[in-house]
């Protein structure tokens, strides 16, 4: 059905590369819009959206970006795409662009578009880079709608609005737990599941580098990948 | 692709400039072709707002935009007022006039005394709804905002026709914890706000939200429920209500509704 190339761009960022769980990209609105999984979905459609769109376009025009300007061409692409939908949530969608406020616009840090675009759209095809895109949107979106049904379960007692657990504030037994509704918990949640994702899969957790004292350069300046991945 | 052609300034500039140019022609047709949309939306979320705490809207009940303008423009009469005299201002359109624009211009605007729910100007035009029937005047809308914990909250108070009494509350933008602070917005806790004095005979703004449960409106007039972990966040409701049913801001025209000079 798919080549090889496009299986692997589609399936790959779902467990084995997750962007989230094992590249550790796109934190920043995985701690902020997964209070509830109504909005939290919306999130990962518009991000899905917006990172076909630029994977998409900026592996068309690859070979015309002078490589001096590459990272503001993609910076402009992805930006432009982004407020495209922001304008469309505004026109379409005023409800859910409310909760989500300021994080649609966010969606241009969002390292994830930035990272597939250098990392994959530059080097492959229009198809390669569009099932990248869907794979990494998909990657993203299972990560986040997991910590979403957590948080809104266990803090809200509902999935998607829906009433589980009847709350101790309606005469139901249940409390919900403040913590879920905080950011710090999607930490937790998110710390978990990279946890359970390198258990269930050792190749993803980095080799320690064992290094003796007598080893190390005197130019303490050095570092190594770890610090890199982080900036 | 020859590689030499593609590092040259001339052709960096020119690439630079029609990617920009590219990128924005559809920001420019999403802008512009949207914009009568997404206005509509903002001020029909703004009017579904003004008709739940008037109490002609129930929570949770959808309408479409055009049972909205009706329901609306059969209940509800959006009046301007001059904030400091209480007088009606018949120069300004209320349907196009943006109170939280004006705040912001000081030629609109003017800087609000010290205050504990942080309002730093006053518009000098503040748009109230009043719901009339006949010539009786059986309710008034006001809009408040005032600092709780962590941001700044803007909702409507509506007060029946003696501008004393409450007959409902609403927030509908801020940026509260949820789940504690942002319990502002639940149904239940505006609830227990309807049938308590705002002001008491003299004039002066009594009603504020205490620590703990307060007893039913009718034994406990001038107490709301708190919320339980907010208690910044009440604190900052009360501070706020104190300040725009106050002398500084919707005061004056107050009075004159209560001296049946409206």
């Amino acid at each position: 059905m798919l080549d090889k190339q496009s299986r692997g761009a589609l399936l790959d960022p779902l467990f084995d590369d997750n962007p989230i769980a094992k590249q550790v990209l796109g934190i920043c609105s995985a701690l902020a819009v997964t209070t509830l999984l109504q909005p939290s979905l919306v999130m990962c459609l518009a991000v899905t959206a917006v990172l076909v769109a630029s994977n998409v376009s900026i592996s068309l025009i690859r070979q015309w970006i002078p490589s001096s300007i590459r990272i503001i061409v993609q910076l402009t692409i992805i930006s432009s795409l982004v407020i495209l939908t922001d304008q469309v949530l505004k026109a379409y969608a005023y409800g859910v662009s409310r909760q989500l406020s300021v994080f649609v616009g966010l969606i241009i840090t969002n390292c994830i578009l930035m990272g597939r675009a250098e990392a994959f759209a530059m080097q492959n095809g229009p198809k390669a880079s569009f099932f990248d895109a869907i794979g990494n949107g998909a990657g993203y979106s299972l990560i986040l709608l997991i910590v979403a049904a957590f948080r809104e379960f266990f803090g809200a007692g509902s999935l998607f609005g829906v009433r589980i657990l009847p709350l101790a504030a309606d005469g139901g037994w249940y409390v919900p737990n403040g913590l879920m509704v905080l950011s710090p918990a999607a930490f937790f949640l998110i710390g978990g599941i990279v946890w359970a994702v390198r258990t269930w899969k050792p190749a993803q957790v980095e080799l320690e580098r064992v290094v003796h004292i007598e080893e190390l350069p005197h130019d303490t300046s050095h570092r190594d990948g770890a610090d890199r991945r982080a900036a | 692709m020859a590689d030499a052609r593609r590092d040259t300034p001339l052709y960096t500039i020119g690439f630079a400039a029609l990617v920009c140019v590219v990128c924005a022609l559809p920001i420019a047709w999403a802008a512009v072709s949207l914009r009568p949309r997404q206005e509509l939306n903002a001020r029909i979320d703004r009017l579904e707002k003004v008709l739940g705490v008037a109490g002609f809207m129930e929570p949770g009940e959808s309408l479409t935009a055009e049972q909205v303008e009706a329901r609306f423009a059969e209940a509800i009469v959006p009046r301007a007022i001059d904030l400091a005299t209480g007088d009606a201002v018949d120069t300004i359109d209320v349907a196009t006039y943006d109170q939280r624009k004006a705040m912001k211009d000081p030629a609109l605007s003017v800087p609000a005394p010290e205050n504990a729910a942080r309002v730093v100007s006053l518009p000098r035009v503040a748009v109230v709804y009043e719901v009339r029937r006949g010539d009786s005047l059986q309710a008034i809308v006001l809009p408040i905002q005032g600092y709780g914990l962590w941001s700044t909250m803007y909702g409507y108070i509506a007060l029946a026709g003696d501008a004393r009494t409450v007959n409902g509350i609403t927030f509908y933008e801020h940026g509260e914890t949820a789940g504690l602070g942002g319990e502002i917005e639940n149904p239940r806790w505006q609830a227990k706000w309807v049938g308590r004095r705002a002001v008491d005979d003299t004039g002066a703004v009594q009603l504020q939200v205490i620590k703990g449960a307060a007893g039913p409106p009718a034994d406990d007039p001038y107490r709301v429920d708190g919320l339980s972990g907010a208690t910044i966040t009440g604190r900052g409701v009360t501070s706020t209500l104190d300040f725009w049913l106050g002398a500084n801001a919707f005061g004056p025209y107050l009075a004159r509704v209560r001296a049946g000079g409206n």
